[in-house]
């Protein structure tokens, strides 16, 4: 019997490394002879450095140096050698490059010295003068500067199609709203962290925390000049990113200087504190206008959004696709426009524009289910589409009915009446809501190897990541299936740069790009077995082609016949046991260009809302997911349940509250960040709809990483407002907005 | 964080004796002062080592209340039979505040001292007046969505941020000091201080004196009580308004009201004026909203937090209703 790995919810292969913290992170490395790195943030957040001293620090014993624009060495001067996988276009930060301060927190020195506890004091000793000038951070008092970037980071909002105002100006039903969605920070578990480590002959090794470490790797060699082969980036284990190590940080930078220039190894490590100072999900203002004839067919959608970019770089991300990815509607009118702020670049964070748009579309789709008197679910379907308008394609799949209808039976959707307030239990007024959302199935080109040694262990490796997701764990049981070998007897590797190419650990494309290669490597090692089979004396394989056989319980056989087998162990004796090794490189195949493909999810929402108190407390959450075939169900699972506990976040707690007297991120730790705690999650339920895509990629599965947060936000808005009649547009909706 | 020196105290006189010197502190469970150390927000120079000293027992009094000793946890003191039994308002208001963790640490003498969440005094590159006195307030025209409603001054509207102390300051309890001069009892309500000119003053606790223990009197409202702490999250979170409410009944007529309220002031804030409204009166939601409005009279917004004073009257309301039913299921 063939065991099947993929499709079993299977426990994490590092879980035991996990909770036994034998699995090292980044900061965790024992490196001899450390030297350890501190911050120094400016404190204004636009200006100039009029003078910085650094005497008292340097002055302390054990102080090696104190990095600043002034006495850094000379750097590269072309924007394109800072530039990185996930840069937006423009001109990316250079930490220390200049006296000029661009956001508030910006790194201005890194002191080194022999322990952290000195470093850490040394960098309170250090002084730095200002000359302030005036800063810009508020995202609605400068919306009359907005702008259409020259070059978009995503693809550009797509072009207009019908005449949506003229549509929008004879609908019988319209709806013209605007929405807000706070800036958010990625809190990550594990603080940003780096260990450059110079040696004799030049070369650098680097522990880093990222989602890619040929992205560290490239970036260090572009940025200082040091060949690709001499720059080892090294990262088993991230302790959760959401997109935050997406980009190299300022750490990583700073460790690579300080540690060339003291030709040592160097540690950096940033505060909780610091954490606020780079990237995030960008404050948002959409305005949305919905036109429906009278019995809810959808006649104009036109959805605008402005974001707030740094003044160096155009970031954007997929916030106004959505209206074309979910709805069949004629006339359609998208834009999004970036308004430039004295803050740092924003950075893409978990379903970056997905997050974003789907909260305004999902409850405006909402409001205008009221306005028509119309089921929301009727609503949805009444305008459904097949097709992804945006590119006007077929979807490869696509089981989003089948999300509305396991996930309203499974909520009891059917016993829900329309009429706000219409349910209450004691102070308690329960309210019912439900949204859809989808996210981009891509798959990208990525590589992997394999090795099997004689003994029939499988090693297979591949440069990509597992930022908590359980990468580890579904590649092993990739390769284990393929194989037809135990998955006791598959190892697998990732997080070093000399391994074969992968992209980032992002846009939930690793299983698809990544567990395609890993296939494809293991088919190349059957074929390479078959060989082998064949070159024995008397082979019964001889004529066999590779269609021809098939792999399980460590045996090749002829598929036709199963008795004639043979060990993979007994193959391998034959080449005087010697390992084999397989490399493969798997692109995405032409035939996905005709189709679109998305995973698609409709979530239903019961909240509590005090009605004197306005608390909401969310105490139920059907999430069902269509995403093609779910490989391990136990850890895909946790990637919904854990969108659900943020989408609690973004709904009612999170957002980083920015003073704009000092420009500066005042909620900058996690007290006054709020992060939904484990008294926040009640029952939370999720559905997987089966869902077979035979055009997606070669497993047929469509990644899982981000489509469990897109529906949540707006669902549990959509409930707040069944509950209370209360239409809350700017999250989070905290009681205040409720009482 | 700065360097320090350290050194353990055996007894109450060493330790005030110790502290006496320039830029000491006194560390009991250190769940505060050492955040605020890391972030150079603190910065004594010396820290004395309290928790040797045996302040660590909770013993009935005379005068048939409990003395809960400084260094007692706040678990303990929490899951204390005698306390749960004789003032489950302190009880359940404990419980309320941080996490298992951090009351597994925390002591109840440092519990009355912890400092505010200001956003700004947590941050040094910030103007503050109460880190840094003369510096100005950045709350004020800022973000103040935390912050005072009721006893704010124009050099601080902060808040203290206790849970424990709300529930003291309605217990009427006593906080008994030892100082150079000797000993003295502060009633709770003196304790605190409101921020006046002196916001960087959060108690009338003198820089050599140590608090040895919180005496509770005798009554304890344990038959009608309830600890309510509105916030936003579930747990883990410190209170935007709470109140602790503690009634005598006979039938449905008040015989005895108090209210403390968290979170919109410097001190936990009492109005014995307006609870003497409810002496004699029915226990109805008519007469509590009466109360409740008399209890926030004179409180200010600051923009942010203006929707506290709203809430904090409901919350009133809320926390008499509650306090009422309790026995009637009871
Ligand atoms: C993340 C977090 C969340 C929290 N949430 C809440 C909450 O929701 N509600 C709540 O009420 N609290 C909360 N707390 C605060 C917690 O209750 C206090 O930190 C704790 O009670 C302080 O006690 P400690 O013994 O650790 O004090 P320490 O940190 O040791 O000391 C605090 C101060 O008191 C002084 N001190 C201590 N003992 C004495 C004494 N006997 N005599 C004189 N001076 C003394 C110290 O010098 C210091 O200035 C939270 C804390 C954290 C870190
Ligand atoms: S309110 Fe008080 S603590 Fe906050 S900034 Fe103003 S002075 Fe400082």
């Amino acid at each position: 019997m063939k065991e099947h790995y993929t499709g079993t919810a299977t426990n994490r292969v590092d879980g035991r490394a996990k909770v036994t913290g034998e699995a090292k992170y980044a900061a965790e490395f024992e490196v001899p002879d450390l030297l350890y790195g501190v911050v120094v943030n400016s404190a204004i957040s636009k200006g100039k450095i009029t003078r910085i001293d650094t005497s008292a620090a340097l002055a302390l014993p054990g102080v090696h140096q104190v990095f600043t624009h002034e006495n850094r060495p000379g750097y590269t001067w072309l924007d394109s050698h800072y530039q990185d996988e996930d840069s937006p276009p423009g001109s990316p930060f250079r930490p220390l490059y200049n006296n000029e301060i661009k956001f508030s927190m910006q790194p201005i020195a890194l002191v080194v010295a022999d322990t952290f506890e000195l470093a850490r004091y040394a960098a309170l000793l250090v002084h730095a003068e200002y000359e302030s000038q005036p800063h810009e951070t508020d995202l609605e008092a400068n919306l009359p500067k907005a702008y259409k970037p020259k070059k978009y980071k995503s693809p550009p909002p797509s072009d207009p199609r019908g005449d949506a105002p003229g549509a929008f100006a004879a609908a019988e039903v319209k709806l013209e709203e605007a929405y807000a969605h706070p800036a958010h920070h990625h809190n990550p578990m594990e603080m940003h962290a780096s260990i450059a480590i110079w040696q004799e002959s030049g070369k650098l090794t680097i522990y880093d925390k990222i989602q890619g470490v040929q992205n560290s790797q490239k970036y260090i060699s572009n940025a200082f000049g040091v060949p690709q082969e001499d720059v080892q980036v090294i990262s088993p284990f991230v302790g959760g990113a959401f997109g935050s190590g997406l980009r190299p940080q300022y750490q990583l930078f700073l460790a690579v200087l300080a540690a060339k220039e003291l030709k040592r190894a160097v540690k950096v490590v940033l505060t909780r504190q610091q954490m606020f100072s780079f990237g995030h999900r960008p404050f948002t203002i959409q305005r949305l206008a919905i036109g429906a004839s009278a019995d809810g067919k959808l006649e104009s959608i036109s959805h605008n959004a402005f974001a707030e970019t740094s003044r160096f770089e155009d970031y954007n991300e997929d916030v106004v696709i959505w209206p074309g990815v979910l709805y069949n509607c004629e006339n359609v009118e998208v834009s999004h426009q970036l308004v430039g702020l004295d803050v740092y670049t924003p950075l893409d964070m978990r379903a970056p524009g997905g997050t974003t748009g789907t909260f305004a579309l999902e409850i405006a789709m909402d409001e205008m289910a009221y306005k028509l008197n119309m089921d929301p679910v009727e609503f949805r379907l009444k305008n459904y589409t097949d097709k992804d308008l945006n590119k006007d394609k077929p979807h490869s799949s696509k089981e989003l009915k089948e999300c509305y209808r396991q996930g309203a039976e499974r909520f009891g959707w059917a016993k829900r009446k329309m009429e706000p307030r219409s349910m209450k239990e004691g102070h308690q007024l329960i309210g019912w809501g439900m949204a859809h959302g989808a996210w981009e199935a891509q798959q990208q080109e990525a590589a992997a190897k394999a090795v099997l040694s004689p003994t029939g262990k499988l090693t297979v490796s591949s440069a990509t990541a597992d930022i908590g997701t359980g990468t580890y764990t579904v590649m092993s049981q990739i390769a284990a299936e393929t194989m037809g070998i135990a998955l006791e007897d598959v190892t697998f590797e990732l997080g070093d740069s000399t391994q074969p190419k992968s992209p980032l650990e992002g846009g939930s494309w690793t299983v698809s790009s990544v567990g395609s290669a890993v296939k494809l490597v293991c088919e190349k090692l059957q074929e390479q077995l078959l060989k082998l089979a064949q070159k024995m004396e008397n082979s019964p394989f001889s004529d066999a082609k590779i269609e021809d056989v098939s792999f399980e319980n460590g045996q090749m056989f002829l598929t036709q016949a199963p008795a004639t087998s043979i060990s993979l162990q007994a193959i391998l004796a034959q080449d005087e046991g010697q390992p084999l090794e397989a490399e493969a490189s798997q692109k995405p195949d032409k035939k996905q260009k005709n189709y679109s493909s998305y995973s698609h999810s409709a979530t239903f929402v019961e909240v509590k809302v005090d009605e004197d108190l306005g608390t909401v407390k969310v105490t139920r959450i059907v999430s069902a997911v269509a995403a093609g075939r779910i490989i391990n169900p136990k850890t895909g699972r946790s990637q919904i349940l854990g969108g659900a506990v943020w989408g609690i976040g973004v709904a009612l707690e999170e957002h980083t509250v920015l003073d704009h007297t000092i420009g500066r991120f005042m909620t900058h730790d996690l007290d006054k960040y709020h992060l939904p705690v484990n008294a926040d999650v009640h029952e939370t339920d999720v559905i997987f709809v089966e869902e077979k895509d035979e055009i997606v990629n070669p497993l047929g599965a469509k990644g899982l990483g981000e489509i469990g947060i897109v529906s949540v936000a707006p669902a549990i808005a959509n409930a707040v407002f069944h509950a209370t009649g209360k239409r809350i547009r700017e999250l989070p909706i905290t009681l205040d907005k409720l009482m | 964080m700065r360097p320090f020196t350290f050194t353990q105290a055996q007894n109450v006189d060493t330790a005030v004796r110790e502290v006496s010197s320039d830029g000491a502190k006194f560390i009991a469970g250190g769940t505060n002062l050492l955040d605020l150390m890391k972030i150079d927000v603190m910065q004594p120079s010396h820290l004395v080592d309290i928790t040797q000293i045996a302040l660590d027992t909770i013993e009935e009094t005379e005068a048939g209340g409990l003395r809960l000793g400084a260094l007692v946890k706040n678990a303990d003191t929490a899951y204390h039979e005698l306390v749960e039994t004789r003032y489950p308002l302190l009880s359940h208001a404990i419980l309320a505040g941080a996490t298992a963790q951090l009351r597994n640490m925390a002591t109840d003498g440092g519990n009355l001292l912890q400092r505010t969440r200001c956003y700004y005094f947590y941050d040094t590159h910030t103007p503050c007046n109460k880190r840094e006195p003369g510096s100005g307030c950045s709350a004020i025209k800022g973000y103040n969505r935390d912050l005072a409603i009721l006893g704010t001054s124009e050099h601080c509207i902060a808040t203290h941020p206790s849970d424990m102390c709300v529930a003291l300051a309605a217990l009427e309890a006593t906080v008994h000091v030892t100082g150079k001069s000797g000993e003295r009892a502060i009633p709770f309500a003196d304790f605190h201080r409101l921020p006046g000119d002196t916001p960087h003053l959060d108690s009338n606790l003198q820089p050599d004196e140590i608090i040895t223990s919180i005496e509770l009197p005798a009554q304890g409202f344990a038959r009608n009580y309830t600890y309510l702490k509105l916030r936003d999250r579930a747990s883990y979170a410190f209170a935007l308004v709470s109140v602790a409410a503690a009634l005598e009944l006979e039938g449905n007529t008040v015989k005895e009201a108090r209210i403390a309220l968290g979170g919109v002031a410097h001190k936990p804030w009492r109005v014995p004026e307006a609870e003497a409204l409810l002496q004699g009166q029915t226990a109805s939601r008519e007469n509590f909203q009466k109360v409740a409005e008399a209890y926030l009279q004179g409180a200010q917004g600051f923009g942010h937090n203006n929707f506290k004073i709203e809430l904090a009257k409901r919350a009133i309301v809320r926390a008499l209703e509650k306090a009422t039913k309790m026995e009637a299921t009871a």
